[in-house]
C-alpha cells in the first residue's frame, strides 16, 4: 500500500476540495508555477488555473485581508503563508477582522490560513516559530493543529469546508518525515470509543449517543456526512495506558510517543492524548486521562510562558484537581526566540529525553 | 445629504446628553462626498465605507432608525449592542461592516471585487479611507495589489485635512494623495469633496473604468472635517479661519443654493424637506429608545457561525453541577 506524506496529505487535502467545490481557492506568495515555498501547492495551478491560484505580491495583510473579502462574498479561500513566522503582517487582519466579523454582524467568514509552522530545521528566529497562542488568545478564530497524515488531510478538508475563520497550523519538521497509508482502515481511536471505557469523570453524556446525536444533527442542517471530514474538538488518544498521561499536540505527539515507547519497554504505560485542534479543544478528554492515571504531562514545542499548555495546566487545575496525584508538569521550549545552530537549537527545543525524565518525574512523585 | 447632517446633529445632542455614549464621529462637512459616492453604485455594487460615511449608508439603504438602533446599542440592532458606530453591514447586504482599524478594510474591498470577477458578476466596489489612513500598510498592500490584479475597486480618500489632531503636513509630503496612484500603475484624481456634481462626475467614470475591467482608481476628495475628531474633541487645534473658510463651502448650503438658483429647489421645498427629515428622525429616535437593550447573556453568543456549546470550557459550578447530575 502507498504511504502518504504528512505534505501530501495536505496537497491531496487541496486538490479534493478545489474539485469537490468550485468556490475553494488558494492564494499566497510564489504558490502558482513555483508550487510554494514547501511544494505544498505543486501542480494545483496547472490543473485549476490562475484564478483559483493567485500568485500575490509579498503583501500578508491584503492576502489575509482579500481571503476576507472574498470569503464575504461566497467564496472559499485557502491563504498560504509562506512560512508561520510571516503571519504577523497579516496579524491584525486575522484578529480584528476575520475573527469579529461574525459575533459582531452575523457574517460568516468561512477562510483557512495554512501557516507552516515549528522548528526542527535549523530555521533560527525567523523560520522557526510556533504561533498558535497568540491565536488561541483572539476569540473568533479557531485553530488546528494535526500530528499526522490522516488527521492532517481529514482536518483541512474540515477546516475548508467550516464556516469560521481557521488557523491551520502544519509542521514543516513533519512535511516529509512523516508517512502513513491513507488507505488503511484505522481504529478511530477518538474520544468517542475512549468516553465508553474510562471512569469517573462525569462525562458519559458524551459517550457515542451524543455523537450520533451531533451527527443526526448536522444531517438536519443539511451538511454532508464524510468519514474523510475530522470534526474539530476532538482528541485522539495516539497510545493507551494506566500509569500516566500525556497531552500535547503537532511535532509533540511524536516525541510523546518515542517517550512512551522508551518507558513502555520498563512496563510503564503511557497514555499519550493527541489533541489534535486548540480551539475548540477537547478539555473532557484531557480530564478523563486524568482521571485515570491521576498524573499529567503537558507537552508542547513552543514557548513557556501562556502557551496552550498552560490552558491546558489551568483546567486541569480547575476541574480535575482532585483526581491529580502529583502536580501538573511541563515539557516546552524556554522563552527564547528560537536560535539558529543545531545545538542551540537542539538546547531549546522539546526532545524525548526531556519527556521520559518529567514521566520519570511525574511517576516517582 | 440633509437626512445625513440631520440625523448627525441628532446623534450629537444625545451624545451630549450622555444617551449616545463612546466615540461619536460625524461626517458633517462630508456630505457631498458620502452620499454623490455612493449615489453612483448599481444595486450590485459594493460599498466598503469608514467611519464617517453615514451619507453612504444612507444612500445604500440603512435606514435613520436602523442607525439609531446601533448609537443606541439595542438589542434589536444589527449588531445587537455588540459593536458601535456605524459597523454595519449584515450578511447579504451590499454593504460591508467596517471595523474600526484605519485601512483595514482595503485589502477587504479587493477580496471583495475578486470574489465578484471570479463569480461572473460585473459588480463594482468602492471603499472609502481618510487621509490619515492613507499612511498604514494597509493602503499601500491594496492599492498595489488592486492595480496588479485589475481589481474593479474605486478608492476614495476623504481628505478632510486631519487625523484626529494631526494635520497633512505631518501625515504626508506628496502635494496631492491621489499623485501616489502613479506609483502603483493607476489613475488618480483629485476633487472638490464639497461639491456634490464634482464627486458624481469622478465617481461616474472611475466605476465605469472599473466596470469595463480597466481596473482600480484612487479617488480624492477634499473637504474639511466641521467638527471635532469625535465629540468628546473640543478641536482648539483646528485654526478658527480654517473652520470659517470652509463654512461657506458647506456641501449641503451649497447644493441648496445651487438648486435654489437653478429653480428647482423653493425654499418651501426645502423646508418640506427638513420637515419630513425631521419627523423621520424623531420617529427613529422614539421607536430605537422604547426597544430593549440587549440581554447580558447575550455577550457570549455567536462568537462563531458553528459551534457545540459542549465545547466550551466551563467554570467549575457549571461542572460540578453536570457531574452531580451523571453521577
Ligand atoms: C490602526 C488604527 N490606529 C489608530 C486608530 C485611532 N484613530 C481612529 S480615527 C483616527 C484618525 C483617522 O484620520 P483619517 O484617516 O484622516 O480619518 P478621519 O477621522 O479624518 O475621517 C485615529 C488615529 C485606529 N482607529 N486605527
Ligand atoms: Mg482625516
Amino acid at each position: 500500500m502507498a504511504e502518504t506524506t504528512y505534505l501530501e496529505a495536505i496537497r491531496q487535502a487541496l486538490f479534493e476540495e478545489m474539485h469537490r467545490d468550485q468556490t475553494v481557492f488558494c492564494l499566497g506568495q510564489d504558490i502558482g508555477h513555483f508550487g510554494g515555498a514547501f511544494k505544498v501547492t505543486r501542480g494545483l495551478l496547472e490543473t485549476f488555473g490562475p484564478s483559483r491560484v493567485i500568485d500575490m505580491p509579498i503583501a500578508e495583510s491584503a492576502i489575509v485581508g482579500v481571503a476576507i473579502g472574498a470569503a464575504l462574498r461566497g467564496l472559499r479561500p485557502v491563504a498560504e503563508m509562506q512560512f508561520a513566522d510571516f503571519v504577523t503582517g497579516g496579524f491584525s487582519q486575522l484578529v480584528n477582522n476575520a475573527a469579529t466579523f461574525h459575533y459582531r454582524l452575523g457574517v460568516s467568514v468561512p477562510m483557512v490560513v495554512r501557516l507552516p509552522s515549528g522548528g526542527g530545521v535549523g530555521g533560527g528566529p525567523f523560520h522557526s516559530r510556533n504561533p498558535e497562542a497568540w491565536f488561541t488568545h483572539a476569540p473568533g478564530l479557531k485553530v488546528v493543529a494535526p500530528a499526522t497524515p490522516r488527521d492532517a488531510r481529514r482536518l483541512l478538508k474540515a477546516a475548508i469546508r467550516d464556516p469560521d475563520p481557521v488557523i491551520f497550523l502544519e509542521q514543516k519538521y513533519l512535511y516529509r518525515r512523516l508517512k502513513e497509508d491513507l488507505e488503511q482502515e484505522l481504529e478511530d481511536a477518538d474520544y468517542a470509543d475512549y468516553a465508553d471505557g474510562a471512569e469517573g469523570s462525569g462525562f458519559e453524556e458524551r459517550g457515542d449517543d451524543a455523537v450520533r446525536a451531533s451527527r443526526t444533527r448536522a444531517r438536519a442542517e443539511g451538511e454532508e456526512e464524510d468519514s474523510d471530514l475530522l470534526a474539530f474538538g476532538r482528541a485522539r488518544v495516539a497510545r493507551r495506558g494506566e500509569h500516566v498521561s500525556i497531552v500535547t499536540y503537532a511535532n509533540g505527539v511524536g516525541l510523546s510517543l518515542d517517550a512512551a515507547h522508551v518507558l513502555g519497554q520498563e512496563g510503564i504505560q503511557v497514555e499519550v492524548l493527541d489533541l489534535r485542534t486548540l480551539v475548540p479543544w477537547d478539555y473532557e478528554a484531557v480530564l478523563k486521562t486524568v482521571a485515570k492515571t491521576g498524573r499529567l504531562l503537558v507537552v508542547q514545542e513552543a514557548t513557556r510562558t501562556t502557551g496552550f499548555a498552560s490552558e491546558v495546566c489551568a483546567v486541569v487545575a480547575e476541574l480535575g484537581f482532585e483526581n491529580l496525584d502529583a502536580p501538573i508538569r511541563r515539557v516546552t521550549a524556554p522563552d527564547t526566540p528560537t536560535p539558529s545552530e543545531q545545538g542551540l537549537e537542539a538546547f531549546v527545543r522539546p526532545n524525548c529525553d526531556r519527556i521520559v525524565e518529567a514521566l520519570r518525574w511525574l511517576l516517582a512523585y | 445629504m440633509v437626512l445625513s447632517r440631520r440625523l448627525e446633529m441628532r446623534i450629537v445632542e444625545l451624545y451630549r446628553q450622555g444617551v449616545v455614549t463612546g466615540g461619536c464621529y460625524t461626517g458633517i462637512g462630508n456630505e457631498a462626498t458620502s452620499v454623490g459616492t455612493a449615489l453612483v453604485l448599481e444595486g450590485g455594487d459594493v460599498l466598503v465605507p469608514t467611519h464617517r460615511d453615514m451619507g453612504s449608508h444612507l444612500v445604500r439603504g440603512h435606514t435613520p432608525l436602523e442607525i439609531m438602533r446601533q448609537y443606541l446599542k439595542r438589542a434589536t440592532s444589527q449588531t445587537g449592542g455588540r459593536d458601535t458606530g456605524l459597523h454595519l453591514g449584515r450578511e447579504g447586504s451590499n454593504i460591508v461592516g467596517m471595523i474600526s482599524h484605519l485601512a483595514h478594510m482595503m485589502p477587504v474591498a479587493v477580496g471583495v471585487a475578486l470574489a465578484e470577477r471570479m463569480q461572473d458578476r460585473r459588480s463594482v466596489v468602492l471603499t472609502t479611507v481618510g487621509d490619515g489612513a492613507t499612511s498604514l500598510g494597509d493602503f499601500h498592500e491594496s492599492l498595489n495589489f488592486a492595480a496588479v490584479s485589475k481589481a474593479p475597486v474605486v478608492f476614495v480618500i476623504v481628505n478632510n485635512q486631519y487625523a484626529y489632531s494631526t494635520p497633512t503636513t505631518l501625515q504626508f509630503a506628496s502635494k496631492k494623495l491621489s499623485d501616489r496612484a502613479t506609483g502603483y500603475g493607476m489613475v488618480g484624481h483629485t476633487v472638490d469633496g464639497t461639491d456634490v456634481f464634482e464627486v458624481l462626475c469622478a465617481t461616474e467614470e472611475a466605476v465605469a473604468r472599473a466596470r469595463a475591467g480597466d481596473g482600480p482608481t484612487l479617488l480624492e476628495c477634499v473637504t474639511m472635517r466641521m467638527r471635532g475628531h469625535s465629540e468628546h474633541d473640543d478641536f482648539k487645534y483646528v485654526p478658527a479661519e480654517l473652520i470659517e473658510r470652509w463654512s461657506a463651502w458647506d456641501p449641503v448650503e451649497r447644493l441648496s443654493a445651487y438648486l435654489g438658483e437653478q429653480g428647482l429647489l423653493t425654499p418651501g421645498a426645502r423646508t418640506q424637506i427638513e420637515q419630513a427629515v425631521a419627523e423621520e428622525i424623531e420617529d427613529a429616535v422614539h421607536t430605537a429608545q422604547a426597544e430593549p437593550l440587549p440581554a447580558p447573556q447575550s455577550a457570549v453568543k455567536d462568537v462563531f457561525r458553528r459551534w457545540d456549546d459542549r465545547a466550551t470550557v466551563p467554570d467549575i459550578e457549571t461542572y460540578e453541577a453536570r457531574r452531580i447530575r451523571h453521577g
